[in-house]
C-alpha cells in the first residue's frame, strides 16, 4: 500500500522563543527551523512500514512556505521515495491544512495517512482528526504501537493509543489515518550519502488553487504576549528549612 | 447563546475535569446543556445535572457510544451541534480526540486548549509549549473548542437543596462501522488523579530506576500527592507513561510541585509551570529548574528524600 506522511516546518525544539516587541507574533527571524519532532517519528513509521514490505511507497508531504521543501528534502533522505509541497506564504491553519491533506488523499488513494499529533509550535493537535473526518476515514491518534494485517478493502490497523489514564487499543478499517505519540519509535538520523540521494528524488509543488481548498485562516490571532513570569525563588540550605518555608511562609503543607 | 459541553466520565464516574469545563463555559454566557454520551451513564447524567448553571443533561446511553470513539461521538455531537453557538470539551484524550473531528464536520476552525475567556469569541491559549500566550478570535457561528481544565476553577455541585437540571435522552445512534474497541490496560493508582492533585512530587532521570520512585511514594502518601514524572524517566522506563508531565504528557496546575531529580527541560515546564508554588530538588545547582522553582534545595536526592518523608 501507499503510505502518505505529513510533515511540518516548526521553530527547532529546543530554541527558547521571543515574543515580538508589537506583540503580533512570535519572532521567527534568523531563528533555527527544523521537522517537527512529531512529524519525524511520522515518517520513520512510514519508512518502517516500507522495509518490512507492508507499505509499497512513502510520499511526504507538506503544506507551507517554499522553505518548508527542506523538512521535504529530509523525510526524502529518511526514506521517503517521493514529496508533494503545497506552497502557501500565509498563516495556514489546521482546518486549512487538513483541507488540502484531503484532496491530496483523493488523489494519491493511500492505505494509510500518518501525521504527528501535534505541532510544538501552534499545539494545536488538531489536523490528523480533521483530515479524517473531512475523508470520512477512522483515526488512530496518539499511536504508541501500529500492526497492519491485510491490504485493500478487508484491510485491518490496530492502533495502541496513549490514553489519560493508560493505554487503549483500537482496530480501524483502512484506509486509515494515524497520529503520532512521542513513544512510537525512535526515529534514525539522516545519513550523509541518503541526503545526497534526497536532492535527486521528484519533489512536485502544487498551490492551494490547484487543488481547489482556500487554506486561510478563520481565526484571528489578535495578540501574542509572553506568560507571566514567576518571581524569583530562594535556596534553601536544608530539608529542615524546606519544611518550616512550605508550612510557615508558602502554607502549602500542614 | 448556547453551549454545549461533553461530560468527560471515566469507570461509571462524571470526571472532575467537567466541572471545569462548566466553569469555561459560565465565563462564555449563556444556556449551558451537557452531553453524556456512553453505555449505562444514568448515575454520570444525574451527576452531571448537579453541576451548578447547567441547564440541561441530554444523554445517549447507547453501545455505540461505548469507549467514546471518536467515529460515533463526532457523528453524534455534528448531529447536535446546530442547536448550538459552542460547544466545548476538556483538553484531555478524549476532547482531543473528538472534537476536532467535530470541528471539521462542521467546517470550521477549533480553539485548543483555552485558559482565559476574554468574550464569547475571543480566547487566550498557550502556544510554543506555553513560552506565549496567543490572544484569538473566531468569526465562525460556531466555535469549537477544547478548555486546558487548570485554567478555570471548577465549578460547585449546587448541593442537596439545590436541585438538578433536566434530563432528557438522544434517540440519535450513530453508525458505526470502521471502529472497533479491542482492550485497555489501564494504570492502577489509589493516589489522586495527577490532574486533579493539590499536591503533585514527581521524579526524573535523576531516580536512577523505577525502584527508586517508593522514595516519593512515601512523601506522596504523607501529603496526600499525586506521582508523576517527567518524559527522561518515562522513557527510561521508570514509570509508565500516564505518569508524564510536560507538552506531551499531562498538564498540572497543582498548589505545590515538588520536582526532584528534574533538570527542567521547557517541554517539562510547559506541563506544571502555573503551579503555585514549585520545589526543586537536584544535585545540580545550575539546573534550569531552579530559575522556575520557588524554594531550591541543592542536595542529592537519595539523602533528602528519606529526610524529607521523616520530618513531613
Amino acid at each position: 500500500m501507499k503510505v502518505l506522511v505529513a510533515v511540518k516546518r516548526v521553530i527547532d525544539y529546543n530554541v527558547k522563543i521571543r515574543v515580538k516587541p508589537d506583540h503580533s507574533d512570535v519572532d521567527l527571524t534568523n531563528v533555527k527551523m527544523a521537522m517537527n519532532p512529531f512529524c519525524e517519528i511520522a515518517v520513520e513509521e512510514a519508512v518502517r512500514l516500507k522495509e518490512k514490505g507492508v507499505a509499497s511507497e512513502v510520499v511526504a508531504v507538506t503544506v507551507g512556505p517554499k522553505a518548508a521543501q527542506e523538512q521535504l528534502r529530509t523525510a526524502l533522505a529518511l526514506g521517503a521515495d517521493r514529496a508533494i509541497h503545497v506552497e502557501s506564504d500565509e498563516r495556514v491553519e489546521s482546518l486549512g491544512a487538513a483541507k488540502a491533506l484531503a484532496k491530496l488523499v483523493e488523489e494519491e488513494q493511500p492505505g494509510l495517512v500518518i501525521l504527528g499529533k501535534q505541532a510544538i509550535d501552534t499545539d494545536n493537535n488538531q489536523t490528523g482528526q480533521m483530515l479524517a473526518a473531512l475523508t470520512g476515514l477512522p483515526q488512530g491518534t496518539f499511536a504508541s504501537e501500529v500492526v497492519i494485517s491485510g491490504d485493500g478493502a478487508d484491510g485491518k490497523l490496530q492502533v495502541t493509543r496513549e490514553i489519560d489514564g493508560g493505554l487503549q487499543t483500537v482496530e480501524l478499517s483502512l484506509p486509515a489515518i494515524v497520529t503520532t505519540d512521542l513513544r512510537l519509535n525512535e526515529p534514525r538520523y539522516a545519513k550523509l550519502p541518503d541526503i545526497m540521494k534526497a536532492k535527486k528524488k521528484p519533489l512536485d509543488v502544487k498551490s492551494p488553487a490547484d487543488l481547489g481548498v482556500e487554506v486561510a485562516t478563520r481565526t484571528k490571532l489578535l495578540r501574542v504576549e509572553p506568560p507571566a513570569e514567576r518571581q524569583g525563588g530562594i535556596k534553601v540550605g536544608s530539608v529542615d528549612e524546606l519544611v518550616d518555608k512550605l508550612k510557615n511562609e508558602a502554607k502549602v503543607i500542614s | 447563546m448556547s453551549i454545549l459541553v461533553l461530560a468527560e466520565h471515566h469507570d461509571g464516574a462524571l470526571a472532575g475535569a467537567t466541572a471545569h469545563v462548566v466553569a469555561a463555559a459560565k465565563a462564555i454566557g449563556g444556556d449551558i446543556d451537557v452531553l453524556v454520551a456512553g453505555e449505562g451513564v444514568a448515575a454520570i447524567a444525574e451527576a452531571a445535572a448537579k453541576l451548578d448553571g447547567v441547564n440541561r443533561v441530554r444523554v445517549a446511553d447507547n453501545a455505540a457510544y461505548a469507549h467514546q470513539l471518536a467515529e460515533p461521538m463526532s457523528a453524534l455531537i455534528n448531529e447536535l451541534a446546530g442547536d448550538y453557538s459552542h460547544v466545548l470539551a476538556a483538553a484531555s484524550t478524549t476532547g482531543k480526540n473528538v472534537l476536532p473531528r467535530v470541528a471539521a464536520l462542521r467546517d470550521v476552525a477549533q480553539i485548543s486548549e483555552i485558559i482565559a475567556v476574554e468574550s464569547p469569541d475571543t480566547f487566550k491559549r498557550p502556544i510554543y509549549a506555553g513560552n506565549a500566550i496567543a490572544t484569538v478570535q473566531s468569526d465562525d457561528a460556531l466555535k469549537v473548542i477544547t478548555v486546558r481544565t487548570t485554567g478555570f476553577d471548577a465549578c460547585p455541585d449546587r448541593g442537596s437543596e439545590g436541585g438538578s437540571a433536566g434530563v432528557e435522552a438522544v434517540d440519535f445512534v450513530a453508525d458505526n462501522s470502521q471502529s472497533t474497541f479491542i482492550k485497555e490496560e489501564l494504570a492502577q493508582s489509589d493516589r489522586p488523579e495527577l490532574g486533579a492533585a493539590k499536591v503533585v512530587i514527581s521524579g526524573g532521570r535523576g531516580m536512577g530506576n523505577g525502584d527508586n520512585f517508593k522514595l516519593l511514594e512515601g512523601i506522596a502518601d504523607k501529603l496526600g500527592a499525586a506521582v508523576g514524572a517527567s518524559r527522561a524517566a518515562v522513557d527510561a522506563g521508570f514509570v509508565p507513561n500516564d505518569m508524564q508531565v510536560g507538552q506531551t504528557g499531562k498538564i498540572v496546575a497543582p498548589e505545590l510541585y515538588i520536582a526532584v531529580g528534574i533538570s527542567g527541560a521547557i517541554q517539562h515546564l510547559a506541563g506544571m509551570k502555573d503551579s503555585k508554588v514549585i520545589v526543586a530538588i537536584n544535585k545540580d545547582e545550575e539546573a534550569p529548574i531552579f530559575q522556575v522553582a520557588d524554594y531550591g534545595l541543592v542536595a542529592d536526592l537519595f539523602e533528602a528524600l528519606p529526610e524529607l518523608e521523616q520530618k513531613l
